[in-house]
């Protein structure tokens, strides 16, 4: 976009060559976008503003009180044309920019696979993005990569020009995933699945880090992010697997306990579905899933007899780490292994017909979330329980 | 301090354990005992000059609408101070933290720093500022005798202050909040802050939110009810215009934070579920929520300044203000859309394009109106006579400043940019290039221009010239720098960097925190020395600048009736238009007048209020129930009392009336 | 003021003190803190809507409430708002002792609704679903309570007031107090009746 890069921003930035502006000189092809937006709207504004500034300067200059010569009237207070010129051109620029913004705004949600690898090159369609699987850990990155079974703590490598889609999540904290070379930032968090689409296009060495603070060793919650070509993929891929360490549960939850500063750690062999375990918080194999508790609340829940369907909490990573005053002591909720053992504890009250709250779900009561663009969800899958019913 | 998992309750001191004490962190040390030598000369000074019955009967017990506005600039004022000494803190911790250096600051202590900056700098100093500003010019504007209910205004006053002395004893006894100034669950949320800092958050803007809601009933009443015959609504000054529109924004949002904060409180004390992530709880709940209250309560901070500025520049200008109308219609405007905005604080939640694009939409929409007064202040100046007097010039750096964070603003508010701009150093510069361009400037402005109404001088004009340009060039040396580094992608509320490359842009932003320390340093001295001078500064006028409201119409400072004969109004500018057409003073036919009484019941009840936060902080039991009792059987108590109010006797009214005379004749003479 | 008319000059001033009667603004506070009150409940509201559902695997309310308690307790509720209304009257013909008496039974009818809603909330924790078992819990007991905790302020305020008037008579003050009081008791009211519908009709039918 020629007529953008006149913008004195850009003139700003080639005044402070020396720093690397990172969000104004990306090398992914959507934080480009985001960059290019930026300038347009920039470029849209200082065209009020720059008058705005002027005049500010002109007017107080030509009016001051020691100027003879400047025309003074003290009871003129209202013009039609100007007060219709001043409503008028920042709505103009307003609907320019809302033009643009709305445009954007969906063209570049995180949401949206992406169409293309840069301004010139539409994505084939023979390519499968790169999958990886993100959790904002107190206060480290766990990344894992299905299609390889591999995972890593605080380094991603990535290959230029392969899409890559992100699902991600965090484990007890809100955190932001954030390269800001590569894609705009988006939110993890707890029991929540949130989704990122992005491309590298240059092979380097980038930064990533959660742009939103989560509590003491949030500085510290960076990773190496590496383009890379194919070939270098590949020989990281093959040092995960050279690896000795498993991502099993158990080791999982170790590894989610608050540390800080933690050294890139390489897993090859990930415990199954772990991403689906940890967004729905039921990593520890006794606590009920949220997925699970979603679908059975979607059917009036368990009833009285879900009352006592909990067990104290030793240990969950920090959270209940304190007890309120009034409250109970910290529990959660268990998972029922059988159906069986959810109907012999399911009690309904008196005289009232005993409602199968364990029916599948097709067709009847509200739709299950499930994955859309539009809200970040707390599951996509259904739990096996509910399957083998 | 390491956070204690679990903190043993006793009954008599519930969590409050000698630990508690920061005898270890000599930082908090020094300043403990800086602070209490200062109370110490303070209070010595109070009282050997004798002066707390003077305090307690003349201002602490005072219902005058002008003494509680003059308080809460005071409170402001001194909460300023700490606020800006976290700011420095801030800069210089930044500044430091490179290279695998630590800083001097640990993370429990920096991360205090940020939230408490964060919250003493939005609740109790802009808002003291704002509300002070309304309370002391708008009964005075309107030509009202005081504000609609008297005694509340003093109570409200009083828990605005026990919030902030709640939010000061956090620093020496236990700790502040360490999330952020909006406490976001479930960073905030009982797991991973168990001890008291969320919790002296939570009553800290709890009760300080009971007297800023009061407050806002009040004043709405005030301005709805109290105006002086003739003022309709479309020839209220717009100072008081904007103060209606903030008013409302208060009534109709703080209870908002009220309740999110309840919530957020039931969380931690009984264990329910609002914002957990178990149990079925939804922190984002919190997020929107918050939001709902804390957008509008951005533009309670501004729109009150906006009207100062219109005020300012009529003023200045020698001149009607430009559009007044629609001003008055911006200002409306702008009260409305400043609900329809708050999810563009969260766009990177991942709501979907739809939603974020019309929330950002939205956004754009209100810089329109702010357009729009922006041009009327512009007109306001063309063909005007520009007195460059101290208000003038905050003014004029004000719309030049102002611009600038308002573009950032839109900038932010395109829902692509804000993914790779949001939470990061370029946010902060934009939301501190509106608040100091706008509010804070708008309040050094309006502390210039009414402050000769208050106290009967002028303020020092060279030491302001001193202070305003160690401000404004500060500011920018402080903040261009942070936009700069938002560009860089640095992160805010980060303590410890690793790229060398960007010391040198916090080390220059450190550079510009120091030049505004400077420019505090003048401000101060400049009413220091004014005051010391008041003397050689006398304005017995009552009309320094040729005003065009009516508050010019009085004496300076204007006696406790504030008009001896209510006005009578014909024009949007009431005083230029009595001067215009040859008003002379009324010298005889003075009645008795009925005014409100002192009492210490504001006082009192927010005196209970304190310690029933500082119990329920501390889980002190016993000492909650007690104050709380106290508080419901004070308020009872104060009840009974039917007889709140006195006249002022014809003759009182008349000597004083007389004294003005004489005074006003001296001054035609010179 | 007539023979300031007569003058060429425009007045700029009242010759008299303007008649702002006393408490003229207080109806109008009065309702300002009604609506800011009602914003609260709004929230809680809205929060009772996001939450209602989120059982956590317990407890939903059809499980749990009981609609003839529910409905006996709003008979009391609405009653009392009956029972105020005839204080009311009483008051505007200025007899004393018989406002005193229907202020009395409304305080009764009062109480008993906070007994009720007392007794249902003990069950109910007694039981193990205390406003921690779930969000939908939580949501439900705050709502409900915040209602309570407002009619048993009112109770508190009813009482002082039985006082004030028994002590000074039915004087301007007293009966813009009560005034005030009747606002707060049916704006408690109508949020009743909201939280009738929204949280006991559609919880049983969910």
């Amino acid at each position: 976009m020629p007529f953008v890069r006149l913008t004195p921003l850009l003139l700003l930035a080639g005044f402070l060559g020396g720093c690397n502006m990172v969000v104004l000189d990306p090398s992914g092809d959507v934080a480009a976008q985001q960059r290019n937006l930026i300038y347009i709207a920039t470029g849209l504004m200082l065209l009020v503003i720059i008058p705005v500034m002027v005049l500010t300067v002109v007017f107080a200059i030509r009016y001051r009180a020691s100027s003879a010569k400047a025309r003074y009237e003290p009871e003129w207070d209202h013009s039609t044309q100007i007060e219709l010129a001043v409503w008028a051109v920042p709505l103009l620029i307003i609907i320019a920019l809302g033009a643009f913004t709305w445009a954007d705004t969906h063209l570049l949600d995180p949401y949206r696979p992406l169409g293309r690898i840069d301004h010139a090159t539409p994505l084939a369609e023979e390519v499968e993005p790169l999958e990886v699987e993100v959790v904002s850990l107190d206060w480290k990155w766990l990344f894992i990569l299905p299609q390889y079974g591999i995972a890593s703590v605080n380094e991603l490598a990535a290959p230029v020009d392969r899409p890559i889609s992100f699902k991600l999540t965090s484990t007890s904290v809100m955190n932001a995933f954030f390269v800001p070379a590569l894609a705009g930032m988006i939110y993890t968090m707890p029991g929540m699945e949130t989704t990122l689409h992005g491309v590298i296009n240059a092979p380097g060495e980038y930064e990533g880090f959660s742009s939103n603070y989560s509590g003491a060793g949030f500085s510290k919650m960076r990773f190496a992010f590496h383009g890379v070509d194919e070939a270098g993929f590949d020989a990281w891929v093959q040092k995960a697997r050279d690896s000795e360490a498993t991502l099993d549960r158990a080791t999982y939850l170790a590894l989610e306990r608050p540390s800080e500063g933690v050294p890139v750690e390489l897993y090859n062999g990930v415990a199954e579905n772990l991403f689906d375990l940890i967004v729905n918080m039921c990593v520890d194999p006794g606590k009920m899933c949220m997925s699970e508790m979603m679908a059975i609340d979607a059917r009036g829940g368990l009833g009285l007899a879900g009352i006592h369907n909990t067990l104290p909490l030793t240990y969950d990573k920090f959270a209940r780490r304190g007890t309120a005053v009034f409250g109970n002591e910290p529990s959660y909720v268990q998972s029922l292994c059988t159906k069986e053992e959810a109907m012999a504890g399911l009690v309904e009250r008196d005289g009232a017909p005993m409602r199968d709250r364990f029916t599948p779900l097709a067709g009847r009561g509200l739709p299950r979330p499930g994955p859309s663009a539009m809200t970040p969800i707390r599951t996509s899958s259904l739990p096996d329980l509910l399957k083998n019913l | 301090m390491a956070v204690p998992t679990t903190v043993p309750v006793s009954p008599i001191f519930g969590r409050l354990t000698l630990d508690a004490f920061p005898f270890h962190e000599p930082i908090l040390v020094v300043t403990f005992a800086v602070v209490a030598l200062g109370a110490a000369a303070l209070v010595g000074a109070l009282t050997y000059f004798r002066l707390w019955g003077f305090l307690w009967r003349e201002w602490f017990t005072s219902v005058d609408h002008k003494k509680i506005g003059i308080m809460y600039m005071v409170l402001g004022l001194i909460m300023f101070l700490r606020g800006f000494s976290d700011a420095i803190m801030m800069r210089l911790q930044q500044a430091m933290a490179f290279g695998g250096s630590e800083g001097y600051l640990p993370a429990h202590h920096y991360d205090q720093v940020f939230t408490a900056h964060g919250v003493i700098m939005i609740f109790f100093v802009a808002m003291p500022f704002v509300t002070g500003l309304m309370n002391y010019v708008v009964p005075l504007q309107i030509g009202a005798r005081d504000v609609s209910f008297p005694f509340l205004n003093n109570f409200s006053f009083w828990m605005t202050t026990a919030g902030a002395i709640i939010v000061m004893a956090s620093l020496f006894v236990g700790e502040f909040a360490q999330t952020g100034w909006l406490a976001f669950p479930p960073l905030s949320g009982l797991g991973a802050s168990p001890y008291v800092g969320v919790d002296y958050y939570i009553w800290g803007l709890q009760v300080a939110g009971v007297g800023t809601t009061l407050s806002g009933i009040n004043l709405i009443c005030t301005i709805l009810k109290m105006r002086a015959p003739g003022m309709s609504l479309m020839k209220m000054p717009i100072f008081t215009w904007t103060s209606l529109c903030t008013n409302v924004l208060i009534v109709a949002s703080f209870p908002v934070l009220t309740a999110v904060l309840v919530l957020l409180s039931l969380d931690r004390y009984i264990g329910t579920n609002f914002f957990t992530n178990d149990f079925g709880g939804n922190p984002m709940m919190y997020v929107n929520l918050i939001w709902i209250w804390g957008h509008p309560e951005v533009y309670i901070l501004i729109l009150p300044l906006f009207g100062v500025f219109s005020e300012v520049t009529a003023t200045f200008c020698g001149k009607r203000l430009f559009g007044y109308t629609s001003m008055v219609y911006a200002t409306v405007v702008i009260t409305i859309l400043s609900y329809l905005v708050w999810l563009h604080h969260f766009f990177t939640m991942g709501s979907g394009a739809s939603v974020n694009s019309f929330f950002g939409i939205t956004t754009m929409i209100i810089s329109i109106p702010t357009g729009a007064k922006m041009f009327n202040w512009l007109f306001t100046m063309y063909r005007g006579r520009i007195r460059f007097e101290l208000p003038m010039m905050w003014t004029v750096a004000f719309m030049l400043t102002f611009v600038i964070g308002g573009m950032t603003g839109v900038l932010l508010a395109v829902p692509p940019a804000d993914f790779v701009l949001h939470n990061s150093l370029f946010l902060v510069a934009h939301f501190h290039n509106v608040i100091i361009g706008g509010v804070l400037f708008g309040s050094f402005a309006a502390i210039n221009y009414w402050w000769p109404k208050a106290f009967g001088f002028r303020l020092n004009k060279f030491w302001g010239l001193v202070s305003f340009w160690c401000w404004v060039v500060g500011f920018w040396a402080a903040f261009a720098p942070l936009y700069i580094l938002g560009l860089m992608g640095v992160t805010r509320r980060m303590r410890v960097f690793d790229d060398p490359s960007l010391q040198i842009w916090f080390i220059i932003a450190g550079a510009g925190a120091a030049l505004i320390a400077c420019g505090i340093g003048a401000m101060l001295l400049q009413y220091a020395i004014s005051i010391w001078k008041r003397a050689e500064y006398r304005d017995a006028s009552g009309d320094p600048w040729n005003g065009r409201t009516l508050e010019w119409a009085t004496s300076s400072p204007p006696p406790d009736y504030n008009f001896a004969f209510t006005p009578l109004v014909h024009a949007t500018d009431a005083w230029a238009d009595m001067k215009a057409r040859n008003y002379r003073r009324p010298l005889a036919g003075y009645r008795p007048i009925h005014m409100p009484s002192n009492t210490g019941t504001g006082v009192i009840l927010a005196g209970c209020a304190l310690v029933l936060a500082l119990a329920l902080i501390w889980y002190i039991w016993w000492l909650a129930a007690l104050s709380f009792i106290a508080m419901i059987g004070y308020a009872i108590h104060h009840t009974f009392n039917y007889h709140r109010d006195y006249n002022i006797p014809a003759d009182v009214v008349t000597h004083t009336e007389e004294a003005r005379t004489v005074q006003l004749a001296a001054v035609a003479a010179q | 003021m007539t023979h300031a008319a007569t003058e060429e000059e425009v007045r700029f001033h009242l010759a008299e003190e303007p008649h702002h009667p006393e408490g003229s603004s207080t109806m109008l506070g009065f309702w300002i803190y009604l609506m800011s009150d009602c914003l609260i409940f709004a929230i809680l509201f809205a929060t009772y809507g996001v939450l209602g559902g989120n059982y956590a695997a317990g407890p939903a309310p059809r499980d749990l409430f009981e609609l003839d308690l529910v409905a006996v307790n709003t008979t009391m509720l609405l009653l009392s708002s009956i029972t105020y209304g005839f204080a009311m009257l009483e008051m505007v013909k200025g007899r004393t002792r018989m406002t005193l008496f229907w202020l009395a039974v409304t305080g009764l009818f009062g109480a008993a609704f906070i007994g009720i809603e007392l007794y249902e909330f003990t069950h109910f924790i007694h039981i193990g679903a205390g406003p921690q078992r779930s969000g939908f819990l939580s949501a439900f007991f705050t709502l409900v309570g915040t209602h309570g905790l407002h009619v048993t302020f009112g109770i508190v305020w009813l009482v002082t007031l039985m006082v004030q008037v028994r002590r000074q008579g039915l004087i301007e003050a007293n009966q813009r107090r009560l005034m005030c009081l009747s606002l707060f008791w049916h704006f408690l009211d109508v949020i009743w009746i909201g939280v009738f519908t929204f949280v006991y009709l559609l919880g049983m039918l969910r």
